[in-house]
């Protein structure tokens, strides 16, 4: 679905406000004080989970349909180097250039 | 809470900067992606600029612009976007003992928080440097929007920006950023239980429910941790 600027706007405005008031709360209101433990645990576990999703997700599907394509190649051609502690700008930089040269070739 | 915060050290500011100027190139390069992304996305070049400007972290603003990239709904990519924020709960009691002044003013110092900044102000004691953690943030900030800047405008004019391959950029950032977070042995079981619910749900599931499907795996996160509290606190902030 393509959104109209309006409701693009909307968005934005929601994730403006959503980003100030999480940042906000813990200095604002819970200064001092410490999470509940499953709370940590949880929010800990938030970010990889999310992100490996993202990353697969933006890899491997095109719409509803499961796809392999240049980028997965890039991407994974990067996640190697990373593997091997290469930068992360130089794996970057590799995984736009293997995925360009595949889609001007292929 | 002492109210008598000595006032912003200069030096700490200045050291901030200098260790925030290699984050800043990184930002830099994803902030580029997202603005180019954003625009094929259907935001205009002022939209994505505004969103930058505004939101300042990659990991939300590349969850809803992915969600919406792929036919998902505004009210998905808000979700996403939200969850992808929690983390900033976390770091933000962590760090409020070592802000300054009112809930007001702290609340607003706790805008400065990104991931890198965080992570470097953190001494270890539970104590956060917070002129350093302001520096670090700086030109990581600048060059962010920057980023947005060319890339939006770059994205307008280049019209389909597929065949550079940009769009491998983001994904690479974020296996960066897993791949640190894998050290701990529930994060790689979060990341991998999240990879598998997203995927197994994209053929089946509306347009960025597997995403937000993906967060539940974080209640592993419930699990006893043999490490203890105070190591789970640590890690909280750690995320992307």
């Amino acid at each position: 679905m393509r959104l109209s600027e309006g409701q693009v706007w909307l968005l934005i405005a929601a994730l403006v406000a959503i980003t100030a008031l999480t940042k906000a709360v813990g200095p604002a209101l819970v200064g001092g004080r410490e999470l509940p433990r499953w709370a940590g645990g949880v929010i800990g576990a938030m970010a990889p989970a999310l992100l490996a999703a993202l990353v697969v997700t933006a890899v491997l599907s095109d719409g509803p349909r499961l796809t392999v394509g240049a980028d997965t190649v890039g991407v994974a051609v990067a996640t190697l180097l990373l593997v091997l502690r290469v930068p992360l700008v130089a794996a970057a930089t590799v995984a736009v250039v293997v995925t360009a040269v595949l889609r001007a070739v292929t | 809470m002492p109210a008598d915060h000595p006032p912003l050290d200069r030096a700490g500011l200045v050291r901030g900067v200098r260790l925030g100027v290699p984050y800043a190139l990184v930002s830099f390069a994803l902030s580029l992606s997202f603005g180019v992304l954003a625009v094929q996305a259907g935001f205009t070049v002022l939209q994505a600029i505004v969103t930058s400007g505004l939101v300042f972290a990659g990991s939300a603003q590349f969850a809803a612009l992915s969600i919406l990239a792929g036919g998902g709904s505004p009210a998905a990519a808000l979700s996403a976007a939200t969850l992808m924020h929690s983390r900033f709960l976390a770091m933000g009691v962590a760090l409020a003992p070592s802000l300054p002044g009112g809930p007001v003013r702290r609340a607003v110092e706790g805008q400065a928080v990104v991931d890198s900044s965080w992570a470097l102000a953190n001494r270890g004691d539970g104590t956060f440097d917070r002129a350093l953690m302001l520096g670090t943030t700086a030109p990581q900030y600048v060059a962010w929007l920057l980023g947005t800047v060319v890339g939006a405008l770059a994205g307008d004019l280049l019209g389909d920006v597929e065949r550079y391959g940009l769009d491998a950029l983001f994904p690479t950032f974020f296996v960066g950023i897993l791949l640190a977070e894998l050290r701990r042995p529930r994060a790689r079981v979060a990341a991998a239980l999240g990879a598998v619910v997203a995927l197994a749900l994209v053929p089946v599931a509306p347009a960025g429910v597997p995403v937000l499907a993906a967060a539940a795996a974080a209640l592993v996160g419930l699990g006893v941790d043999p490490g203890g509290a105070r190591r789970t606190d640590d890690r909280a902030g750690e995320g992307g």
